[in-house]
Parts: C-alpha cells; sequence; structure tokens
C-alpha cells in the first residue's frame, strides 16, 4: 500500500535479488557511484545534495549536503559514521532499509564519504540489531570483493575503508556526540558542542554523522538528480519519508509517504486508524521525544515545517498513536521510566529531572499527589530544556510538559481518584487548597 | 522497572589495595580463538580502543557473563585496564557484570508496546520461565520493531507480536534449545504481521 505513484526508497524491497550484490547491481544498482566517480566532482555530488533539499532523517532535519559541506577540504583522515543507532521509542524504518536492501545503505555511504572527502566510513549499529548488522558484513564484503569499498574504490583515487561497528544497548548512542565516545570504545556520553564532529568528531578528526534513510536517498539523488528529488514532497520539505506507525492502529508498518501528506490519511488512510470503536486520543508525530498532538490535528501536513509550527516535531518520522482507552498518567509514567534508565547520568538536570518526572507520577498513583505537584511538574520539564549537553533530557521534558498541558484535566481526576482509593480526603475538604490537601494516611 | 541500586554499592571492596594494572598476556591464559578474534577487531581501528565493546562481546559469549576474569583477559589483549572496561560494560545494557544467563530475552516494555498491553506479556513469560536455568529475563526498552509489538527477542531473534499465552511455548522452546514460535520471526522466510503486511 502506497501514498506515492512510484515508490522511491523501499521499491522492491521484498525481492529476494537485493539480497546479493549481483541483484543489486542488476536492478542498477552502484551505478550512481559510478556516475559519482567519473562524471562528477566532489563538489558537485555536493552541490547536488545541497539543492535537493534532502535534510537528515535521524530527527535534527538539518540539510545533508550543507552538513557534508562543513567538513574541512584537503587531504587528511576524515570520517563518515553512518548512524544506524535507531532507538527513538517508535521507530523501525532504518531496520527495514538494512535488512532489506544492505547495499543501498552502503552506495549512499560511498558517495557520501567521496562527497565528503571521508576515507573511513563506520555505521554505528545498534546491538539488538543482530540480523541486520549480520546481513550488512556480508554485503560489506561484497562490496570489497567487487571493489566498491577499500583502497582506490572504481579505479578513482578515492578509499573508502567501512567497518560495521555494534553497540550494546543504549538509547544515547544514537546522539550523535555519544556515537563518537561510544565508538572510540568508550562510555557513550554525549560531548559539549562546539567544536562539531564535521570540524572535530571521530578520533578528533572531521566527521560526518548521517542516519541510514537519508544515506539511503543519496543514490537515487545521484542517479536523477535533485530536481527529480524535489519533484515529491513541499518546498522545504522535499523527498519522500519512511513513516513507522505503531500503538494503537489496525495496521501498524513502514510506510513510504511523500512530505506533506495530510498526517491523518497516514494515520486512517494507510494505517488503518484506531481499532473498532475507538478513536484517536493523542498521537506522537516524531517518536517519543515529539510533544504529543491531538485528534483534530491529524488534518496537519505531514512535513517539518508544519510540525514545528504545531509545536511538536517530525523527528525520526515515528508516529506512535494513542487511543482513548489509554490513560494518560500511565504512558507519560511508562516515557519518564524509558528516560530515567536511558540518561547517561552526565548532567544534573536530565539525570535528576527524570528521575523526579518519575517519582512524582508514581506519587500520583500512590494517592500521595495533589493538582499542585503537576505544577511542580511542569516547572522541572522546563528546567530540563536547553540546559544540558545533549537533548536526552529534553526529550522527556517536552513530551511530558505536553501531556500535562493538554491533559490537565485528565491528571488532576486521576490525582482525586486515586488519593480516595487510597483513603485520602477530597480536595474540597481542604476549601480547595491544593497544599493541605495530601490527604493519603502515607503522606 | 523498580529503581536499582548502583551495582557494586553494597559490597565490600578492597579499599587500600592499589588499582589493578594491565595484566599481561604472559601472565593470564587468554583462549586462543578469543584473543585472535580480539586481536581482528582491535585491527580495524585507527585506535585498538575503539574495539572495547566487540571485545567485551566476544569474551562474553565465551565466559557467559562479563565477569572479572572475562575482563582481565580483554584487558591484557588490548591493553588497558581492567577498570577501563568495567567503566565501558557498566554502560551498556547488554554486557553484564552479573552472570544473568547466556539466554537472553528481552520483553520490549517500551512506549510502542505498552499501548498493546506488553508489561501481561513481560510478567507471563517471566512467570513462566521462573525456573530456567542460565536465562535472563528482562524488560528491555524499545527494540525498534513496534510493528510486531508486543514483541520480544530471544537470543537476538525478533518474535512477535505476542500475547500472555505464547509465554509457555517460548519458555518450552528455550528449556528444550529449539527455536520459539517458528513462522513468527522476523528473519523468517515471508513472515508476515498479522494484517498481512511485511515487516
Amino acid at each position: 500500500m502506497s501514498a506515492l505513484d512510484q515508490l522511491r526508497l523501499i521499491k522492491n524491497l521484498n525481492d529476494p535479488k537485493l539480497r546479493t550484490i549481483a541483484g543489486y547491481e542488476e536492478g542498477g544498482g552502484y551505478r550512481a557511484l559510478r556516475k559519482a566517480l567519473t562524471e562528477m566532482q566532489p563538489e558537485q555530488v555536493l552541490a547536488e545534495l545541497e539543492n535537493s533539499g534532502l535534510r537528515g532523517r535521524g530527527g535534527a532535519g538539518f540539510s545533508m549536503g550543507k552538513k557534508a559541506s562543513f567538513l574541512p577540504k584537503g587531504a587528511m583522515d576524515k570520517y563518515l559514521c553512518c548512524n544506524a543507532d535507531e532507538s527513538e521509542p517508535g521507530t523501525f524504518k532504518d531496520r527495514l532499509l538494512m535488512q532489506k536492501n544492505p547495499h543501498l545503505l552502503i552506495e549512499g555511504i560511498a558517495i557520501a564519504a567521496v562527497a565528503a572527502g571521508a576515507n573511513r566510513a563506520f555505521i554505528y549499529i545498534r546491538g539488538e540489531y543482530e540480523l541486520q548488522a549480520g546481513i550488512l558484513e556480508a554485503a560489506v564484503r561484497e562490496a570489497y570483493e567487487r571493489g566498491y569499498l577499500g583502497r582506490g574504490i572504481l579505479d578513482s583515487d578515492h578509499d573508502v575503508e567501512l567497518v560495521v561497528h555494534r553497540g550494546a544497548g543504549a538509547y544515547i548512542c544514537g546522539e550523535e556526540t555519544a556515537l563518537l565516545d561510544s565508538l572510540e570504545g568508550k562510555r557513550g556520553n554525549p560531548r559539549l558542542k562546539p567544536p562539531f564532529p564535521a570540524n572535530q568528531g571521530l578520533y578528533q578528526g572531521p566527521t560526518l554523522i548521517n542516519n541510514v534513510e537519508t544515506l539511503c536517498n543519496v543514490p537515487s539523488i545521484i542517479e536523477h538528480g535533485a530536481e527529480w528529488f524535489k519533484s515529491v514532497g513541499t518546498e522545504k520539505s522535499s523527498g519522500t519519508k519512511l513513516v513507522s506507525v505503531s500503538g494503537n492502529v489496525r495496521r501498524p508498518g513502514n510506510y513510504e509517504i511523500p512530505l506533506g501528506m495530510r498526517a491523518g490519511d497516514i494515520v486512517y488512510g494507510l494505517a488503518g486508524g484506531p481499532p473498532e470503536g475507538r478513536s484517536v486520543k493523542c498521537w506522537f508525530p516524531g517518536g517519543s521525544s515529539a510533544p504529543v498532538l491531538l485528534e483534530e490535528d491529524l488534518d496537519l501536513d505531514y512535513d517539518f515545517e508544519t510540525m514545528a509550527e504545531a509545536g511538536s516535531m517530525l523527528g525520526s518520522g515515528a508516529i506512535i498513536v494513542v487511543d482513548d482507552s489509554q490513560e494518560i498518567v500511565g504512558l507519560a509514567l511508562r516515557l519518564a521510566e524509558f528516560y530515567r534508565h536511558e540518561s547517561c547520568g552526565k548532567c544534573t538536570p536530565c539525570r535528576e529531572g527524570t528521575n523526579w518526572t518519575v517519582k512524582m507520577l508514581e506519587r500520583i498513583d500512590n494517592g500521595e499527589a495533589t493538582p499542585a505537584d503537576l505544577d511542580t511538574m511542569a516547572d522541572v520539564q522546563t528546567n530540563i530544556m536547553g540546559n544540558c549537553l545533549c537533548v536526552l533530557g529534553d526529550s522527556m521534558a517536552m513530551p511530558i510538559g505536553s501531556m500535562i498541558e493538554k491533559f490537565r484535566h485528565e491528571f488532576e481526576r486521576h490525582i482525586e481518584e486515586k488519593r480516595l482509593e487510597h483513603g485520602g480526603l477530597p480536595l474540597a475538604a481542604h476549601g480547595g487548597r491544593a497544599d493541605v490537601a495530601v490527604g493519603s494516611p502515607a503522606a | 522497572m523498580t529503581p536499582e541500586l548502583p551495582r557494586g554499592w553494597d559490597r565490600s571492596t578492597e579499599d587500600q589495595a592499589d588499582p589493578a594494572v594491565i595484566p599481561d598476556t604472559a601472565e593470564i591464559e587468554v583462549p586462543d580463538e578469543l584473543r585472535a578474534e580480539i586481536e581482528e577487531y582491535m585491527s580495524r581501528y585507527p585506535d585498538h580502543r575503539s574495539a572495547s565493546i566487540p571485545a567485551l562481546h566476544a569474551a562474553q559469549r565465551v565466559h557467559g557473563w562479563c565477569s572479572p576474569l572475562a575482563i582481565r583477559q580483554v584487558a591484557a589483549v588490548m591493553r588497558v585496564t581492567p577498570a577501563y572496561l568495567s567503566s565501558v560494560a557498566s554502560f551498556y545494557d547488554q554486557l553484564n557484570e552479573d552472570p544473568v544467563g547466556r539466554n537472553k530475552v528481552y520483553v520490549c516494555t517500551s512506549v510502542a508496546c505498552h499501548l498493546v498491553k506488553a508489561k501481561a506479556v513481560f510478567e507471563a513469560i517471566a512467570a513462566a520461565g521462573h525456573d530456567l536455568e542460565d536465562t535472563e529475563i528482562r524488560e528491555f526498552e524499545c527494540l525498534g520493531a513496534c510493528d510486531m509489538a508486543p514483541m520480544a527477542s530471544v537470543n537476538g531473534r525478533y518474535i512477535g507480536p505476542l500475547d500472555a499465552g505464547d509465554a509457555p511455548e517460548i519458555v518450552a522452546a528455550i528449556r528444550e534449545g529449539r527455536t520459539p514460535l517458528p513462522g513468527r520471526g522476523l528473519e523468517d522466510e515471508d513472515y508476515r504481521l498479522p494484517w498481512g503486511g511485511r515487516a
């Protein structure tokens, strides 16, 4: 099922031929790499990528061509890291691409490496993706044998060494500087920026870091041109996007859509909407780190700008749908627990903020909370935002903050119900004063 | 997930002893195959320390966990201190400094799975498998297979969607060394989601 006349990224994806390099070549594979090496200069490749308007598909949405052009010129060790850590809850698109079409990614990496002048490339793949890592390793070996990787690829003077590096289970390693530390063999702690990786990244050298899906878009841009790429999507969000739809929908899965498609057509049209008799309570437009939107927001166009204007973000393109049978407090708690577990602990606002948010949400379930706790909790979220080295803390603060704002009544009702359940007095018995209404025997 | 105390906080340590130095390969026996594997990893990177995660993974496969001996063996081959490797092993969820079991059952209970009642699946598997030997059954954060939700990873093989009724079969398969739920794994030929889609 598709929303496009012609699929681009996941065209023929289930063709078993794509599993071998011969099959991939038969379908036109590695033609773009050959073109980039024989018919174009690296600057032209960079210009083509920049003109295409391709924006990072991992979450930040920064122009891929521009980022690649930030790397210093000249002969030196430069690195390209493919971020295949895909750990944002709700996201499973890179898994599909790597499993079904590994050579597309390798070709994209080779072209991007040539364009940016990088001679060493790494795929940092999360440790849980054992199947996909094995497939990639086999594909990399094939690409070396055929001369698409290694020294002097395709008889040019470009060297591209590619290593598949497996992680070991840490959400934070999807953050680009934590990924670099992890790849250097350390704990995955984020670094202070600047310096940005383009100047000082892996092994202190200039480093380009791109998401799997971003790099998978590169070969077709080089083959068909920037104009072709831009013929789909909106002015500022060009091309197609893989969206991972999950949660309370009838047809969860990956769908390739033109950016700018109406969100409701994705959730209802493609993914079948919530189960029989249920309605959409809220949805995360871009992974669990995105502030939640409501059912009426399904009328919005699904692209980078519109999602940002609506106070959320397109992020990794993971749409998680929450139906009206779900309790918002339980969902908030599950989210906060995730970020508490995954916080690396380096920055205090994130380490403590995630911990205290969990504790405050648990207080609600224990009947110990008052509506005043909601203000404290919202305040904690505000104090995390922008005060850490990386955005992991913000990634909790944004959705939790949006839930408190949009579902405050439900939080208040939940607080009241739980307090009564645990033998506390109703808020009215305290003259409506939240500060003295801690009625639980435990308090 | 209940809050866990930092590992080792309640164990006595030799606080008077000097920190462990880099063990020498002449003093410590390292299985030949493990040593060759670690050295192969080291050769892949400009800085050999990049091999720490793959090397610890390899040692964990040999020893079942990142035991003090496993860490010392890796340290000797990689020429780094055991403390450095311990700092790495303690950071990552898939590396264990405790003997939790060779079989790994990770049940995803993250947001998307939570919405389709993953907790009940986890509890059923944990209850059915409480007496399984050499097996770690734990909740895991998003495994990147929300289309298969609720799902689990059994020794790296993704299976789903699951319900609590699948627990006995999964546990029996692990006990007997079989592949659990054949046909319902992501890598299985022609695997399909319940609605007919392909993952």
